[in-house]
């Protein structure tokens, strides 16, 4: 049996005195697309960040490709070639262009020339449908090219996961769509994903499974036909009408 | 009615000084032989002092970013190192430090078998740069601070290292709102830099003295010292003003 991309086993954390993550358990097989909802507060943000490690988890185990995650090199390692992450604020650095945005991982974490980096730069930069603006700076863009750039940025290191917090909530609404687009086209060429989101149209439209969570706990998963029609704790049921109401 | 006393005596003291018995600007009268020899003595400490200054703060920048990275570490041992250190450092005194360097420090170094002799230029340069260190590795600490925690994450998760997010992410945005209070803080170190006369450092405060004891004119003297500061300070800040217009315009650009 082949090892999933991710494994989480009975992962707990705390906040100080607040337990934020309780008991999380959560497979994520190789090409694989999970999407993580539920009300805020609830730690979905959480689990993601403990994935790459941006946030430490203090019981139980997560995996990458089959290795541990501790506080050595190692684990270090291989979070940074194997796991991408886009963030809801976008975080692109405000003082490099977005050419330089795209190729400061590959050439200062992964040795690439500056030829080879900006050939790979320029090349994920028309996967996210925005080639003409590799040198402006991210600040003279819209939201939604910012968020774009962010993808090609994470694509440039060519990890097996990407993981997205809340990609399009910081979004105007006209937004939204140009950057589920390029999820939705990242999905289906067979990205490993885990994506934080409420958006869900594109959870139907992509998710091989539905994770809601509340309260630090992962309250239903399912395939996405069950989760939407038929789903089985009250909570998630409250929760699904109260956001698809509209 | 008690206030416009006290307001006459500055006044009373301005009248004097226009009698010519109190003052006398013959001895540094560059009209005069002895007077231009007098202002060239006194002018010659400049060097000395902008020389001391600049090594002082270019050493107080390098060790004021070593004590301030750690006190921005996750770990609490990192943060309580930097902690002791700019409590400490901060709380002492100039004056006794520069004595305890000077006359302390080879003692030192003479216990534990070194013979590393101290002299005036690098004791006072020395102390300087310590004490100052601990006010611009705060002014690091709050300027990397002011970065946003997102842009270290971001750097994180495209595989930059600590040293790498550093360098490429988080001090190329730190430094516009880091330099113009490390600028200023330059001023201080040009001021304080007046205690290095009394370890016998030959800079403008040593001079002016020196003057003073042969002259018996330590007024009109001391007043020409304070103009060679101030002089000195307003280029400074004049530098200061010119690089905040353009770390201005460059983060509007």
């Amino acid at each position: 049996m082949p090892d999933p991309a991710i494994e989480l086993v009975d992962v707990n954390k705390w906040f100080d005195t607040f337990h934020v993550l309780k008991n999380i358990n959560l497979t994520v097989n190789s090409g694989e697309k999970v999407v993580i909802c539920g009300p805020s507060g609830s730690g979905k943000s959480t689990v993601v960040r403990c994935i790459n490690q941006l946030e430490k988890h203090q019981k139980g185990t997560i995996r990458i490709d089959g290795v541990e995650l501790k506080d050595d090199a190692k684990s270090a390692a291989t979070i940074r070639s194997e796991v991408g992450m886009v963030f809801q604020q976008f975080n692109l650095f405000p003082h490099l262009s977005v050419l330089d945005n795209l190729t400061l991982g590959p050439i200062k974490a992964r040795g690439l020339s500056r030829a080879k980096a900006e050939e790979r730069a320029r090349h994920y930069l028309e996967r996210v449908h925005i080639p003409d603006q590799a040198d402006k700076r991210p600040t003279q863009l819209s939201g939604g090219q910012q968020q774009r750039v962010a993808i090609a940025r994470s694509l440039c290191m060519e990890p097996k996961v990407l993981l997205f917090d809340e990609p399009t909530s910081a979004l105007d609404p006209e937004m939204i769509a140009e950057v589920l687009d390029v999820m939705v086209e990242l999905a289906h060429e067979g990205m490993t994903m885990v994506v934080v989101t409420h958006e869900m149209g594109f959870a139907r439209k992509v998710a091989d499974k539905m994770i809601f969570m509340d309260e630090g706990e992962i309250v239903e998963q399912g395939k996405p036909e069950h989760f939407f029609t038929n789903p089985t704790s009250e909570r998630c049921r409250k929760f699904l009408s109260q956001i698809l109401q509209h | 009615m008690m206030k416009k006393a006290l307001l006459l005596i500055p006044l009373l003291l301005l009248a004097g000084c226009s009698s010519s018995q109190t003052w006398g600007w013959y001895v540094i009268d560059p009209r005069t032989d002895s007077g231009w020899t007098n202002v060239k003595f006194l002018i010659s400490g400049m060097g000395a002092t902008i020389l001391i200054s600049l090594i002082a703060a270019a050493l107080s920048i390098v060790i004021g970013l070593l004590v301030a990275l750690p006190g921005l570490s996750e770990k609490r041992g990192w943060r309580l190192l930097n902690r002791v250190y700019v409590e400490f450092i901060r709380a002492i005194p100039l004056l006794p430090m520069l004595f305890w360097v000077f006359y302390g420090l080879p003692i030192v170094f003479q216990s534990m078998g070194l013979n590393i002799p101290i002299d005036p230029f690098w004791g006072a340069i020395i102390t300087l740069a310590i004490s100052d260190s601990a006010f611009t590795a705060e002014i690091y600490r709050a300027g990397i601070q002011s970065i946003a925690r997102g842009q270290r994450e971001a750097a994180q998760t495209i595989g930059l290292n600590y040293v790498q997010t550093m360098r490429y992410v988080i001090l190329p945005q730190a430094i516009r709102r880091i330099l113009p209070p490390l600028a200023n803080q330059f001023i201080y170190i040009v001021k304080m830099s007046a205690f290095a006369s009394v370890i016998g450092m030959q800079e403008l405060t040593r001079r002016a003295n020196e003057l003073v004891v042969t002259e018996y004119r330590p007024l009109e003297i001391y007043t020409l010292l304070i103009f060679e500061y101030l002089i000195l300070v307003l280029i400074i800040s004049a530098g200061v003003r010119w690089l905040e217009r353009r770390m201005g315009a460059d983060e509007r650009g």
